[in-house]
């Protein structure tokens, strides 16, 4: 790479609060869903009506920043029209482009809205540079959210291959460790899943059990992890849970942990990453203030030639663990 | 169409996802070769790539054994490809002329150039929409992912030009993922995997901390620990226009378990006398149905609720 592209930081907005967090803490683009089941944080409370996305997008644009809006669960057979509408709607209220997963939707899209800007969902899972082409070529893709699967040295070389189509990679937040969009772990304990309704390890179906010795965390009555009476009782999502296997309790999946590439940037800006991606719909704004800035600051030292600033982010994440997740090869 | 409503349904054997060794599942092939009635089988490495070279050397005489025997041969392709060598081998597939390639990643469909080929289970097929379009791009068939409920498969099948597969049997495939929880669990890297996957040709079980059986993991892949049978749904299905239902080998006797299917489709079994006789035939299993019903994916429910 001759010159450094100076990647965009795409932030979290689950309410139009943190939206307008985002922006003024130094967002340049945003990203939200509609409060349906076509975003994949359908949560209770979040997520924007269409007058709220309407508000939304004129404040960002008033302080150049772009909205793109996620519909990237996979449209029911036999009633796409909620999906469809979506799209219809982030095109007609003036989105940047919307965020899609869906080969169904994204030919609808492409078809009915040539003009709109498609980047396709991390849900769609494309790991290498011919998947990323068939969404390219076929219709009209122009980023792609990379599944948190591959290594940076493996993201150089897709980035290499595929110019000028852009990548964006998660850089912070909740940490799926599996191919985004091809698990079922969810709906398999609830009957409800990422794909077909937005969420995972839903709350609805989550328990904290008093026993003698401290607390049980459930999901959908499965047991995903104990705590003691001193330890803060973890979220029960299904893949950070402590399981038994060949004879032994361990976190096989992954740790309650956080992605945290600040120490990274540097390599991913050298790999030609377009855009950072701040995960954390379901936050509230002052978790969305705080990674905004520190990974603004990041991101400007990087390309001003500086240091990295000291920040400290241990806080705000998840059980105050942290990890670079897939971006380094021993991960696997 | 020349296809007639009154079309016998089909079994298909998918793919062996387990890490067997490779004389070990060439006889098996054999056997099935020999003995099973099924009408079409699934070959090739779905899971992880690392284990693709072992079996290889074996593939030309399971092919053509396979293909002696009357059993239209699938070759079915890594789910998940991240690297230049991973892409070589999936181009080398699609490229292969003679046989059916089931793509199991959206790469492979793409790098199919038209021709026809199958769509594999890991590959989302949610809706109409999608599925339209890969008919458009040559998917002859499509076997479906795990969690869609029965009213989904019926909107599928009704719309479909492809013929619509739907999983029946076997540990079903949940999640895969880049980190190897086989490697992990003897706490090792997957780069120095040692192929401790081998060692449990069934998956690894995976019990909660109230030891409750749950799921089961197979290198890099997370299965679920209940074998699903759907064989108190045949009927249903094959009503609502599902023309294939596919068998997922499990370490135990697949000859038989296909032959209980096809009675079980030919209606000369009771479902009742059927279950009872499947579990025989699987011991050690727990069985679950509760996908297609739209429900939790562990659930066994016996009726159409």
């Amino acid at each position: 790479m001759d010159q450094l592209i100076r990647p965009e930081l795409v932030c979290p907005a689950g309410t139009p609060a943190a939206l307008k967090s985002a922006v003024e803490a130094g967002a340049d683009c945003v990203y939200v869903g509609f409060r349906d089941e076509t975003n994949a944080r359908n949560f209770p409370g979040l997520n924007f009506s269409r007058k709220e996305l309407e508000e939304g997008v004129a404040f960002a644009h008033d302080h150049g920043a772009k909205v793109l809006v996620a519909i990237n669960t996979f449209p029911r057979a036999g009633r796409p029209e909620l999906w469809h509408q979506a799209v219809d709607d982030a095109a007609r209220l003036g989105a940047d482009s919307v965020i899609l997963a869906d080969v169904g939707l994204i030919a609808y899209a492409a078809a009915k809205h040539p003009d709109l800007r498609l980047h396709l969902s991390v849900q769609a899972a494309a790991s290498n540079v011919e998947a990323i082409r068939f969404y390219a070529e076929r219709f009209g893709v122009r980023r792609v959210v990379l599944p948190r699967v591959l290594t940076v040295q493996e993201i150089a070389a897709i980035n290499a291959q595929i110019r000028p189509i852009e990548t964006e990679v998660f850089v912070f937040g909740g940490l799926c460790v599996m191919a985004e969009g091809r698990c079922a772990l969810s709906s398999y304990a609830t009957g409800q899943s990422p794909n077909m309704n937005g969420v995972c390890s839903p709350a609805a179906h989550v328990r904290y059990v008093d026993t003698p010795r401290g607390v049980t965390s459930q999901l959908a009555g499965f047991t995903i992890n104990q705590f003691g009476h001193n330890e803060p009782a973890g979220y029960p999502t299904l893949c950070k849970g402590r399981f038994v296997a060949n004879g032994k309790t361990s976190y096989l999946f992954e740790e309650p942990t956080s992605l945290n590439t600040l120490a990274m940037l540097p390599d991913l800006i050298k790999a030609g990453v377009t855009a950072f991606k701040i995960e954390g719909r379901q936050r509230g704004r002052a978790y969305v203030a705080a990674v905004v800035q520190a990974f603004r600051a990041g991101v400007d030292a990087v390309m001003a030639g500086r240091p990295l600033p000291d920040m400290d982010l241990d806080r705000i994440t998840e059980g105050g663990r942290q990890t670079t997740g897939a971006y380094e090869r021993a991960w696997r | 169409m020349t296809d007639i409503i009154v079309s016998q349904p089909k079994l298909s054997l998918g793919p062996v996802l387990f890490n067997w060794k490779p004389e070990h599942l060439r006889d098996f092939y054999f056997r099935i070769a020999d003995e099973a009635d099924v009408d079409s089988v699934c070959v090739g490495e779905v899971v992880c790539s690392k284990r693709s070279p072992f079996f290889t050397p074996f593939l030309p005489e399971v092919i053509s054994r396979l293909a002696a025997a009357g059993k239209e041969v699938v070759l079915s392709s890594l789910a998940l490809i991240m690297n230049e060598r991973e892409l070589r081998e999936a181009r080398e597939l699609a490229g292969s002329d003679g046989w059916l390639v089931e793509a199991n990643d959206i790469s492979v469909a793409a790098m199919m150039g038209g021709k026809p080929f199958a769509v594999g289970p890991l590959v989302n097929v949610y809706n109409e929409g999608t599925l339209a379009y890969l008919e458009s791009i040559g998917a002859i068939r499509a076997c479906l992912p795990a969690e869609l409920p029965a009213e989904v498969i019926a909107t599928l099948a009704k719309s479909a030009q492809c013929e619509i597969e739907v999983q029946a049997f076997g540990r079903l495939p949940l999640a895969i993922s880049a980190r190897c929880y086989h490697a992990r669990s003897r706490n090792l890297a997957k780069d120095g995997c040692q192929y401790v996957c081998a060692e449990d040709p069934d998956g690894m079980a995976v019990d909660t901390l109230d030891d409750e059986p749950f799921l089961a993991v197979n290198g890099t892949q997370t299965m679920s620990y209940h074998y699903l049978s759907l064989l108190g749904e045949l009927e249903r299905l094959r009503a609502i226009g599902v023309r294939r239902f596919r068998l997922w080998p499990q370490a135990v006797d697949m000859v038989a378990v296909a032959a209980l299917f096809r009675q079980a489709l030919a209606g000369t079994v009771a479902p009742q006398e059927a279950a009872d006789k499947l579990a025989d035939l699987c011991p050690r299993a727990e069985f679950a149905n509760g996908y297609i019903h739209g429900r939790e994916g562990h659930l066994y429910l016996e009726d159409d609720a």
